[in-house]
């Protein structure tokens, strides 16, 4: 029978020849994936009352979103995470200074590979299908359930596909092709349903923008997201892994609930925004007339890579921060903030007045490193504008490219990159 | 939800829209608390601060679709159990917080009419099985999707943990 990549993942999880879709299977959990929500899984998993974890070798814990500690409170979890990993044997653990985002480091580290079953108790663990995985975000106390048995049940979903043919525009980016397709298809557009991103456009993107539209789909309802498995993706992935890499793809035939074909050069003609307080809640960048900005956050699960501190470092290079803005800059990793200091993006970031915060989730989900008060406006690259989402819940967010950030930053305002630099940006090569 | 009985009832206490996102139901500002039964303290805090001091035990939260939808907090569905809500019914679910909330043992129950066919105060009763939402107030019958058998289990026995508690015991 012909199968969609979540289709043959979950049979091959399941022990089956094929599944289809709505039909209820346990699969086996290659990966379960942590951050500072291990105390709760840790909790849940003491009262079950078994005295090992299934396999400590398929259990990677990072921390991210709170580094380092901002309370005691924070402290106290982090120490009594430290202290079970140490107890289980829990080998790939990713403490202060040694990972960043759990999203970030888990590829980079090579601890992904195409055909995987992988589950995090974190929402955006959609972005590991860039590498193939079928990756989904579940609760605390099912992954208590996970470090247990190391199994999970799941419904095959069925599968949307995306097909973007054609090239960009000059500073359009995968994060406006996606903020593009969740306003098309709205918040709860893709619920419960795996999405096939493909085409000539996603094919010559870099590993890192793959990531971006899986990393975002869940902001359209899916339970997994895949972009191709191809040679750009195993380039990326030999040198991190001395595992055996296994090309995966649908089958030609594969049957999808539906498929959605955009045009790059003719669909997207310049940046989209999404406004507050909903991710579905996009407008093109011109239709928002003037909105000045108090903060800009570069950084995040979503956009906080190296070819975005890239890109800003060529918006902002020679040029300042203006004075009503703050901009906020969170490498995603330590790799990353090493090579951006190592390329100069960050010397250039910060002489134009951009403050580097360590690597880790920043100011996104609202409990340090850039607060929002009352009033106030932001322009970010994370992934959630919900209301009080980053401070004050008479806060504003507006989720743009890296791009649109760091013009933004420039011009006190929401701009178009091109209204603060002339020449066109030759295509990022990561 | 009493001894293992699959029929609920009780009031509704807040009819809400659609895309009641997690943050909404639970700020990520007070993530750092892991101690369960104190998240109930912020529960709608930001959004509707008014419905956690007025919720009554064993009283249903109804909403349009996409109910919890964004982060995998368990906190949102937490807050939810611990302030005393007896069900959510909402016109769809965002899927990671309808399994956080039968993983924890609080039915989440799918019923496209209800926020239309509910005002708060009306009096409901449940059959979660047979996927029956009866409005005793106005007197109308709700058609909801009846709760898959493996999640009315869970929901019967007070979540995963007390059945993998069981099952893990029967094991060893
Ligand atoms: S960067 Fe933001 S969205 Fe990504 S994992 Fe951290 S808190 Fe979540």
């Amino acid at each position: 029978m012909p199968m969609t990549l979540a289709e043959k993942i979950l049979a091959r999880a399941s022990g089956r020849h094929s599944v289809s879709p709505d039909q209820v299977v346990v699969a086996r959990v290659d990966l379960a994936m942590s951050h500072e929500n291990a105390d709760l899984v840790r909790k849940s998993f003491l009262q079950v009352g078994v005295p090992r974890v299934w396999d400590p070798s398929k259990i990677v814990i990072i921390f991210d979103h709170r580094v380092p500690a901002e309370s005691e409170k924070t402290a106290t979890t982090h120490k009594a995470i430290r202290e079970f990993v140490a107890a289980q044997g829990i080998r790939n653990f990713y403490d202060v200074g040694r990972g960043g985002i759990c999203h970030q480091v888990l590829p980079e580290n090579g601890h992904v590979r195409p055909g995987m079953v992988l589950v995090g108790t974190d929402s955006h663990t959609t972005t590991h299908g860039a590498f193939g995985a079928f990756a989904t975000g579940i609760g605390a106390t099912e992954m208590a359930g996970v470090w247990t048995e190391g199994e999970l049940w799941f419904k095959v979903p069925s599968t949307l596909r995306i097909a973007v043919e054609g090239e960009f525009r000059p500073w359009i980016s995968a994060k406006d092709l996606i903020l593009r397709i969740i306003g098309m298809l709205g918040a709860a557009g893709a619920d419960y349903r795996a999405v096939e991103f493909d085409g000539s456009a996603i094919r010559r993107m870099t590993v890192a923008s793959r990531m971006v539209l899986c990393n975002l789909a869940m902001e359209m309802g899916a339970k997994v997201a895949f972009t191709p498995v191809d040679e750009v993706l195993l380039d990326y992935l030999r040198p991190r892994t001395a595992e055996a890499l296994e090309p995966i793809a649908p089958d030609p035939d594969a049957v999808y609930e539906s498929t959605i074909e955009l045009d790059a050069s003719e669909d997207l003609w310049e940046p989209q925004v999404a406004c507050p307080h909903s991710v579905d809640h996009v407008k093109p960048l011109s239709a928002l007339g003037d909105v000045p900005v108090d903060q800009a956050v570069l950084g995040s699960c979503t956009n906080g890579r190296l070819e975005d501190l890239e890109i800003a470092a060529m918006v902002l290079a020679g040029r300042a921060v203006h004075p009503r803005t703050r901009l906020v800059v969170i490498p995603a990793s330590q790799r990353i903030y090493r090579d951006a200091m190592r390329l100069g993006y960050l010397e250039t970031l910060a002489a134009a007045g951009a403050m580097i915060a360590p690597p880790g989730c920043g100011p996104c989900v609202g409990v340090h490193q850039g607060i929002l008060a009352s009033g106030e406006t932001c322009v970010s690259s994370t992934n959630r504008n919900f209301l009080g989402r980053m401070g004050s819940k008479d806060s504003l967010v507006y989720l743009a490219s890296p791009a649109v950030v760091a013009a933004s930053a420039v011009a006190g305002r929401l701009a178009h990159p091109a209204s603060i630099v002339k020449e066109i940006p030759c295509p990022v090569e990561v | 939800m009493s001894g293992g009985s699959l029929t609920l009832r009780g009031r509704v206490r807040a009819v809400l829209g659609e895309n009641i996102d997690t943050d909404i139901i639970y700020p990520g500002r007070y993530l750092n608390i892991t101690d369960r039964e104190k998240t109930a303290e912020h529960l709608f805090e930001l959004a509707y601060p008014e419905i956690r001091p007025a919720l009554q035990p064993g009283e249903f939260i109804v909403a349009a679709r996409n109910f919890g939808c964004g982060s995998s907090r368990e906190q949102a569905a937490a807050a939810l159990k611990f302030a005393g809500a007896g069900a959510v019914i909402a016109a769809s679910f965002a899927r990671i917080f309808f399994r956080n909330a039968i993983n924890l043992g609080i039915p989440a129950v799918v019923a496209p009419d209800a926020a239309a066919l509910c005002a708060p105060g009306d009096e409901l009763e449940i059959d979660l099985a047979a996927g029956q939402i009866r409005n005793l107030t106005r007197n109308v019958t709700i058609s909801a999707a009846p709760l898959d058998p493996r999640a009315v289990e869970l929901v019967s026995t007070g979540g995963l943990i007390p059945y993998l508690k069981r099952k893990h015991a029967a094991a060893s």
